[in-house]
């Protein structure tokens, strides 16, 4: 490492997990999982509007075919992994606990792909192009939010933007999805920056990579300079990887409350999503496979896996050969901000960048005591909140007394809740008033 | 980036989702329990209760011994009528911790009966009243503390002549009370006794030299003087403090500040008036200033949440200690002032509550 490591930039409060469990997969290469018989696709796998589908039961697709188009200018097109005949419509667990609709592909084994489309000269291409291009590909935040990247791309204009933020922070345990991706592919996450920062018209960008991942520091630093990407290591602390905190460690800014990053004249795109961008515009293919984490203390072989969108889950821990006991939680994303699922056939989608075993021993309820003001939650949190006031409040049902402490600034990142040495559960009241405040509002 | 070889599916095994439960996240959580802090607190605790047992002997202990027994049975027996959880509340350690810290601020000869009344003024009236732990506005051990002052003054102030005080101090009569030679007076005590001249001259300085000179000071230091059974050794205080910061219990600001403060006014009315008080240095070794500000204000349950609170709520302690050591009528005033801030916390919480992130739209140092 060379003098970048001198200052290693991060936000302040915030968390240091004990346990990372990072190295059960960080060491393994990806493999291209193997085509299997049949895939569900989560029709819903943006923010905004779900995308409409366009194919019925018996319609023949191929793969990156166009299986429902975007239904307004916030959402997201979505292909098919495969080719094959489409079974039906059908719901599926959805990845947040409410079933979703899926559109139910039965593979022909043939694995055949459209043509795909031209390759842009991204550093001669007008912006515009590059950007439906992004957006025809279906590529959404590939973070956790998925929020739609065109629209993330395209700001109003009266917003200045000086600065590209490329989240390869992985702060959640657990995850290795982006080390790995950052590791092998470098080329794909530095062209995709390079895209995206000329769609914007900006030439300031950063990757955020946190310290635990030295070895993806040292290669992306390497290739960095042909692409005028800054890296930037970051200290290895919860939630480095949140936009808000990303945007504050590397640039000093502050994200006003309540507003996006492009008030802080940023934009963040996750290093996935940017080697999407990068395959879109040069190979010319749609968001259909993304890397995933599959991991956990009782999986057998945690390792990570390219795996297509659609993917039952239960497949993808086949192929980490199953489990060495019975789990107690399966989890979609990481361990703190994760959810957790009632059954393993929720599929996949372009979000997901982790599936996460835990045992039954750490899947218990932990009981709550009382509060002892020890403080520890408002060192932790990163918006720098009082959780244990505001948690005071929403138990007596004094919404407006949270709201006032600024509840509805919570990121429900979850360090309070991991940090209570009364386990109490500090979040989780700070999502009900979030939710109970919000109703109250769209009543009035 | 290979092929999977998934070829032997057969003999694996597969999860069947039986099990699995459904929670809102963070899924996995730090291992530190609020027992586990109790644990901590009370291993440093054991550093000044093994001064105390060096100085005064097995009798300090018992006298530990007793307090914590009947904390924890007080607590107990109050679950139990209360209809709360007897083995979850007492498991909590608070009790123990309340018990060890009211044992350690008893004279070394205490009789039985003052351990029993001090237990249950601390339990019941200072915690449970107000709902348990958490919940009480007040430390449990400092409120139990005053009213056994108050209640039960002899018994509260009959001092044990520490190991050493024989031969170290064979010429100061001061230290011994003239009825009997089996006890002997505090430092803080004899400096309350001691009538105060308000003028800065030569009977002035020499007002408390008797009792405030190096080669004194040095003993008071290491635990040579009379005293509660914590508070007299200085370095055993400091390294239960420096534990209690490395585990990250309490706010080192407290004793900090609350030391500081107290510093600095006794130094100044002493640099002034040195006949009205003596040093600070005096004020930090004797009594329970240093003990009080480590192990009492620090409560985390009584003493504010951020850092700012932390500084006010310590330099008002600081500056009530100072005007009662100074100006009051009891020789000590530790106990007090901390009850005094202790009210005012959810003031003082309020005031200095934090400002979230984002209100503030630019920052030095932007780039």
């Amino acid at each position: 490492m060379n003098k970048s490591t001198r200052s290693v930039m991060t936000f302040k409060n915030g968390i240091y997990p004990v346990y990372h469990g990072k190295e059960l997969s960080e060491g393994a290469a990806t493999r291209i999982a193997p085509l299997l018989a049949r895939y569900t696709v989560p029709v819903a796998q943006n923010a905004g509007k779900p995308p409409e589908v366009i194919v019925k039961a018996g319609d023949k697709v191929k793969k990156y075919q166009l299986i429902a188009r975007a239904s307004g200018f916030v959402s997201a097109n979505l292909h098919s992994p495969v080719s094959g005949e489409v079974k039906g419509i059908i719901e599926v667990p959805g990845a947040t606990g409410v079933p979703a609709q899926a559109v139910e592909i039965i593979s022909d084994g043939l694995d055949e792909a459209l043509p795909p489309l031209p390759e842009i000269d991204w550093k001669q291409a007008d912006p515009k192009e590059l950007l439906d291009r992004i957006a025809a590909c279906g590529l959404v935040g590939m973070g956790g939010a998925s929020f739609p990247t065109h629209v993330k791309l395209s700001p109003p204009p009266e917003k200045e933007i000086d600065t590209l933020i490329l989240n390869g922070a992985e702060c959640e345990p657990f995850l290795t999805a982006d080390h790995r991706l950052m590791l092998e592919d470098p080329h794909a996450v530095l062209a995709g920056a390079a895209i995206m920062s000329r769609i914007l018209g900006i030439d300031r960008i950063f990757i955020g990579v946190e310290m635990n991942k030295i070895d993806a520091i040292e290669v992306l630093q390497e290739k960095s300079a042909s692409y005028g990407v800054r890296i930037v290591p970051l200290k290895v602390q919860y939630p480095q990887g949140s936009e808000k905190q990303l945007i504050n460690a590397i640039t000093g800014r502050d994200v006003p409350a309540g507003g996006l990053p492009m008030d802080a004249r940023c934009v963040v795109q996750n290093i996935g999503t940017a080697a999407a961008a990068a395959d879109a515009v040069i190979r010319g293919i749609p968001l259909v496979e993304r890397i995933v984490t599959v991991t956990g203390p009782v999986v057998k072989t945690p390792g990570n896996w390219k795996l297509r969108i659609g993917t039952p889950v239960i497949e993808a821990v086949r192929l980490a050969e199953g489990v060495t006991e019975e789990p107690g939680k399966l989890i979609l994303g990481g361990p703190m901000m994760g959810f957790s699922q009632r059954s393993f056939d929720v599929p996949t989608a372009k979000n997901t960048s982790g599936i996460l075993l835990l045992s039954q021993d750490q899947a218990v309820n932990y009981e709550s005591g009382n509060c002892i003001r020890c403080g520890r939650c408002v060192q932790g949190c990163p918006m720098h909140l009082m959780p244990c006031a505001l948690a005071a409040a929403i138990e007596s049902g004094r919404f407006d007394i949270a709201q006032q402490n600024h509840v509805m600034d919570c990121l429900e990142c979850g360090a309070c809740a991991y940090v209570c040495p009364a386990k109490r559960p500090l979040v989780q009241h700070h999502r009900r008033a979030k939710a109970e405040i919000r109703r109250q509002m769209q009543k009035k | 980036m290979e092929e999977n070889s998934n070829s032997s599916t057969s003999d694996i095994l597969m999860p069947t989702g039986e099990s699995l439960v459904v929670s809102s996240s963070p899924h996995v959580v730090s291992p530190e329990r609020t027992s586990r802090i109790m644990g901590k607190v009370l291993l440093a605790l054991l550093f000044p209760l093994a001064g105390g047992i060096w100085f005064f002997g097995w009798k300090a202990a018992w006298v530990v011994f007793l307090t914590t027994v009947f904390c924890v049975a007080a607590e107990a027996l109050w679950c139990k009528l209360a209809g709360r959880p007897v083995r979850k509340t007492v498991l909590d350690g608070s009790a123990a911790v309340t018990g060890v810290i009211l044992g350690l601020n008893c004279p070394p000869e205490v009789p039985f009966y003052v351990p029993l009344i001090g237990a249950v003024l601390a339990i019941w009236i200072g915690k449970q009243v107000f709902g348990g732990l958490g919940y009480n506005p007040f430390n449990p051990a400092v409120v139990a503390r005053v009213g056994l002052l108050i209640a039960l003054p002899a018994a509260m102030t009959v001092w044990t002549p520490p190991r050493g005080m024989d031969k170290d101090f064979p010429e100061i009569k001061e230290f011994r009370t003239p009825v009997d030679a089996v006890t002997c007076a505090t430092p803080l005590s004899i400096a309350g006794n001691t009538p105060k001249i308000k003028t800065n001259d030569f009977f002035a300085h020499e007002n408390f030299k008797k009792i405030d000179n190096p080669e004194l000071l040095e003993k008071y230091f290491w635990g040579v003087k009379g005293g509660c059974i914590g508070e007299v050794c200085v370095p055993a205080i400091l390294i239960g403090a420096v534990l209690l910061v490395c585990f990250n219990l309490i706010n080192w600001r407290v004793p900090v500040c609350y030391v500081g403060t107290v510093a600095v006014i006794t130094g100044v009315v002493n640099y002034f008036y040195p006949g009205v008080t003596p040093s600070p240095l005096f004020h930090l070794l004797t009594g329970g200033l240093l003990f009080a500000a480590c192990f009492m204000a620090t409560d985390m349950v009584t003493c504010p949440i951020t850092g700012t609170g932390c500084i006010f709520f310590a330099m008002g302690c600081g500056i009530i200690t100072s005007v009662i050591r100074i100006w009051g009528n009891y020789p000590e005033g530790v106990s007090f002032a901390i009850l005094f801030m202790n009210a005012l916390v959810p003031l003082i919480d309020k005031w200095s509550g934090t400002r979230p992130f984002g209100y503030v739209l630019k920052r030095k140092g932007e780039v």
